[in-house]
């Protein structure tokens, strides 16, 4: 792609940081474009769609939230331990070697889900784990996994319903979380999912309708489970021509896999979506840009600054030498005092059991009785 | 900046600590103060190394391990350490947040066979293992350690958050710090343990990018994950400690290391052939040292040849190292010198088996197990074994059992060579449900030669049914124990602290020449807990509602149901027949 195009690119604009050509990095400091992706049983759906796709167009590792409930790469099944192929033939490995996974195990659960999408984490959670998306990004979720006429299960325990989904956008939209939504399922009876939403600028695309199964496109005879899902393959087919300047809109995202290949119908719906879905460009969720300002004024690098050799401070004093801690000193562990507790206030219940005895004491006895004690 | 962490200000993409050029151009204006801090610019300099123990069974034992070693103090008063270099900044701004004065975390997938394989270098158990030392400046140490869990976790993408105080410890005598200091308050040490933290590609990725020259350079280029995660033993490391300056040891120094232990099968990774090499355990071959790295060396362990097997290349260098009690010889290959590399520009190792040897039997070794039937009781056995033949040596062992088995310590029994022993100390933490589990530790005297076991009985609890986890039928895992001794050496360990000793006979600290310290871990047990059936919440709606259904249906029914006669619809016909009869006052048709 050439220079001129990449930069005539007529994405979303923010005031970036100024760059000379002498650095190499680009540094991000503002969101663009966040995706998150969680994925319930079937696992090479979202790590193909993030490995191949979505980190070619651009969005960083620290702009994803991947969720991944099974371990499958290193299970002790997998005849190939970190590997996860999505094609039958191996070639690519979609795990990778620089996949991060955010949530993964037990952690995924439909309270943390809904957390990272409204933001209501714990003050002490870590960057990676949230959404870190303001009113200016564009956000894509994408979910696979079994699900049913509205909803979706997580861990074969709990399930999401299509109206906890629908009021947690209509949260992150009055938090002002998101500048437009992009969803994308791929479960049984998908477009159940959608059907609740009501809040504006989201669009939903589902790989089949109420009363449809989606179905699975390959097995793997090896390991005795499917790779992808139909849906998930044929839209990943597409994206593969997707570059960063394309110009293939959303109407051509909803011609995807129609039901000769698919044998379910997928749907799509854009009503609370302002603006047209033919004016909307793929790249606009599933790739991100930066912009960028050159400059043709030269910089000079400051020389670093030349370490002392010796503290300034040690001279003067003479300190002795530290030593290293004894690892097993027997003759102090046997000796040991009993650790001294932290002295605690009195738990609640000791507290209003004393209470209560002071209140018959005082109605026993009196409050002018009290001088005999004291 | 107020913000000594700086987390809301940073890119995640910062994770190796780099300054950027927007920080460069903040610092210039501030640049004259700085000089005069001398914790601004301070040295670091970065050692990597590779050694390759051949085992006896044919498998083969590389253990990679990085230091970082920084003169600067990060707990010092009125000093902001903004510059760094090798060493990572994300972990620099964790321990002068949280006022860390050591930390050591692994994860490790799959169990360390001692019998087989000797001792490693270091040990870890299966799982994720978190322990902490705080400073003694920390008035919340319960609140330090839970938000340090939750930065760890996203930096190494593991569910560390999964920590709190149900699966905390504080042990009272275990884990005395690696490094320098001299007070050792209880209070201040945090252990946790997670034995059911699956280690996969997302852990190793974020490791890897806390190495100066990332995966690009020197003995990192390794580190592939496609070959590293098809072992029978994988445990990658980070230690950080204040250590030793210089050999005077008046001043300190922070010292982070990386640690890598992995060990191939030879059936599963080796095809069954005995013959290695670094290609095919790495499916790389060295090319280049790492250029910020001072030193750069692969050691191979040469003890027990030429009957064991055959290396190529040759090479001059040899080096004696005395780690864990026996003196050992090594072959170096230095990465430094461009010579080691041959014609080709990358070494490869080949080492190819001749013969079978006799390993050296470890001194110490522990199993553990459940005994017992039925889900209700069960008794723990740890069972520790002194192949001394005429030393005894004293062992502390540390236990912490989940609260959900309840531990009856009255039934608590230590035999050696059937008689009881009993122990010099013992600190008992009773588990409080939901909240503590349980901490048991022992100082016990092992005899030469024998088998010390250690019996308990428990109880298993039935847990609330929002307490089972997504798949209760695996079981519950329980951590291993740790069994920490002094054992007796066979030869005399080095006490002087040398600069260019190599990194794994300098982990742990000597202080006498006749013993040296060792770390077993046992087993983690896997328990089953009577398991509830959870589709009854669902059965029990729907036999319910049908009983009240049909019961109180049937009851209200009989009360309110009154019987009318209804009068059968007559035809039209007759119909207008019954209108004209009632005009004329005539009896009406039926």
């Amino acid at each position: 792609m050439e220079l001129r195009e990449f930069i005539n690119f007529p994405g979303l604009t923010f005031p970036g940081l100024k760059i000379t050509l002498l650095k190499p990095d680009i540094f991000f400091k503002q969101w663009y474009s966040w995706y998150s992706k969680i994925h319930s049983s079937h696992l090479e759906s979202p790590l193909e769609v993030f490995h191949n796709h979505v980190y070619r167009l651009g969005i960083p590792d620290s702009h994803i939230v991947l969720m991944l409930a099974d371990d499958m790469a290193c299970n002790y099944r997998n005849p190939k331990p970190a590997t996860v192929f999505s094609h039958k033939n191996m070639e690519l490995n979609v795990y990778g070697d620089d996949v991060e996974v955010d949530y993964r195990g037990y952690e995924v659960t439909v309270e943390n889900f809904l957390r990272v999408l409204t933001g209501r984490l714990p003050p002490s959670t870590p960057r990676s784990k949230r959404l870190l998306s303001d009113d200016r990004s564009n956000i894509l979720i994408y979910l696979t996994g079994h699900g049913g006429n509205g909803f979706l299960k997580f861990q074969d325990s709990e399930e999401i319903s299509n109206m906890e989904l629908a009021d947690a956008f209509e949260q992150m939209w009055q938090k002002r979380r998101y500048n437009e939504l992009l969803f994308i399922i791929d479960t049984c009876q998908g477009a159940s999912m959608y059907e609740r939403f009501y809040s504006p600028n989201l669009m939903a695309l589902a790989s089949s309708q109420v009363g449809e199964d989606s179905l699975s496109h390959q097995p793997d005879l090896g390991i005795g489970v499917h790779l992808m899902d139909k849906y998930t393959f044929y839209l990943l087919e597409f994206l593969e021509e997707v570059h960063p300047a394309s110009q293939a809109n959303m109407n051509d995202l909803f011609k995807v896999c129609p039901q000769s290949q698919c044998v379910s119908t997928p749907g799509h719906r854009t009503d609370l979506f302002q603006r047209d879905p033919g004016s909307v460009l793929i790249t606009d969720f599933f790739g991100s840009v930066r912009k960028v300002e050159i400059t043709k004024d030269t910089i000079n690098l400051t020389s670093p600054v030349e370490p002392p050799i010796k503290r300034s401070g040690s001279s003067d004093i003479q300190i002795e030498s530290l030593t290293y801690v004894d690892q097993l000193p027997v003759a102090e562990i046997i000796h040991q005092k009993p650790k001294q507790k932290d002295w605690h206030p009195p738990d609640g219940f000791i507290l209003g059991l004393w209470t209560l005895i002071l209140l018959v004491f005082f109605q026993t006895y009196g409050i002018k009785h009290l001088k005999h004690i004291f | 900046d107020s913000d000594p962490v700086g987390f809301d200000s940073l890119d995640l993409n910062e994770r190796r600590g780099r300054s950027t050029d927007a920080e460069l151009d903040r610092r210039d204006g501030t640049r004259t103060s700085e000089a005069l801090t001398p914790a601004a610019a301070a040295r670091d300099e970065f050692q990597e190394e590779l050694v390759i123990r051949p085992l006896h069974s044919g498998d083969i034992y590389a253990s990679f391990q990085f230091r970082t070693l920084w003169d600067t103090d990060f707990l010092q008063e009125g000093q902001k350490v903004s510059h760094y270099r090798l060493f990572p900044k994300s972990l620099g701004q964790v321990l002068s947040k949280f006022s860390v004065r050591e930390l050591h975390i692994s994860f490790t997938q799959g169990f360390w066979r001692t019998m087989q394989w000797g001792q490693p270098f270091i040990p870890s158990p299966p799982g994720a293992e978190l322990w902490v030392w705080f400073h003694d400046t920390v008035s919340d140490v319960d609140g330090n350690w839970k938000e340090l869990t939750n930065v760890l976790s996203g930096i190494f993408c593991a569910s560390l958050n999964f920590i709190d105080l149900t699966n905390t410890v504080q042990p009272s005598a275990s884990f005395k710090p690696l490094g320098l200091g001299n007070a050792t308050d209880h209070r201040f040490l945090r252990y946790a343990t997670l034995p059911r933290e699956i280690v996969c590609t997302e852990n190793l990725t974020p490791w890897k990018k806390l190495l100066p020259c990332g995966s690009k350079a020197g003995l990192a280029v390794l580190l592939k994950s496609e070959k590293l995660f098809h072992s029978s033993f994988h445990s990658q490391a980070v230690h950080i400690r204040p250590v030793c300056q210089d050999e005077q040891c008046t001043s300190k120094a922070w010292e982070l290391r990386q640690t890598l232990n992995v060990v191939f099968d030879l059936y599963t990774a080796g095809q069954g052939k005995k013959e290695w090499s670094l290609f095919k355990m790495f499916s790389r071959t060295l090319t280049e040292a790492c250029p910020l790295a001072t030193s750069s060396k692969v050691y191979v362990d040469i003890t027990d040849n030429p009957e064991l097997f055959e290396l190529s290349p040759a090479t001059p260098l040899l080096s004696q190292a005395v780690v864990l009690g026996d003196r050992r010889t090594y072959s170096v290959f230095d990465l430094t010198r461009a010579e080691t590399f041959g014609q080709l520009r990358s070494l490869n190792l080949l080492l190819r088996w001749k013969g079978d040897g006799e390993m050296l039997r470890p001194l110490l070794h522990a199993e553990r197990y459940v005994a017992g039937f039925g889900l209700q009781t069960g008794e723990i056995h740890t069972v520790i074994y002194n192949n001394h033949p005429y030393r005894a040596f004293p062992v502390l062992l540390m236990d912490s059992v989940p609260w959900y088995l309840q531990l009856y310590i009255h039934t608590l029994t230590v035999t050696s060579k059937s008689r009881d022993n009993k122990p010099s100390y013992i600190h008992y933490q009773p588990a409080k449900d939901r909240h503590r589990p349980h901490l048991l530790e022992m100082l016990i005297q092992l005899p030469p030669h024998s088998m010390t076991e250690v019996t308990v009985q428990f109880e298993r609890a039935l847990l609330k049914w929002t307490e089972y986890t997504p798949d209760p039928n695996h079981g519950f895992y329980v951590g291993s124990s740790v069994v920490s001794a002094l054992v007796p050496s066979m030869v005399a360990m080095n006490t002087n602290f040398t600069q260019d000793q190599p990194l794994f006979s300098s982990f742990v600290p000597v202080k006498e020449e006749s013993s040296y310290f060792v770390r077993v871990y046992t087993e983690p047990l896997l328990v089953n807990l009577p398991t509830p059936d959870f589709s009854m919440p669902y059965n029990v709606i729907c036999l319910t509602c049908t009983v009240v259904a049909v019961g109180y249906g049937s009851f209200y029914n009989l009360l309110t149901r009154t019987f009318q006669v209804d009068e059968p619809s007559l035809p039209l016909a007759k119909r207008l027949a019954n209108l004209i009869r009632r005009i004329r006052g005539v009896p009406l048709l039926t």
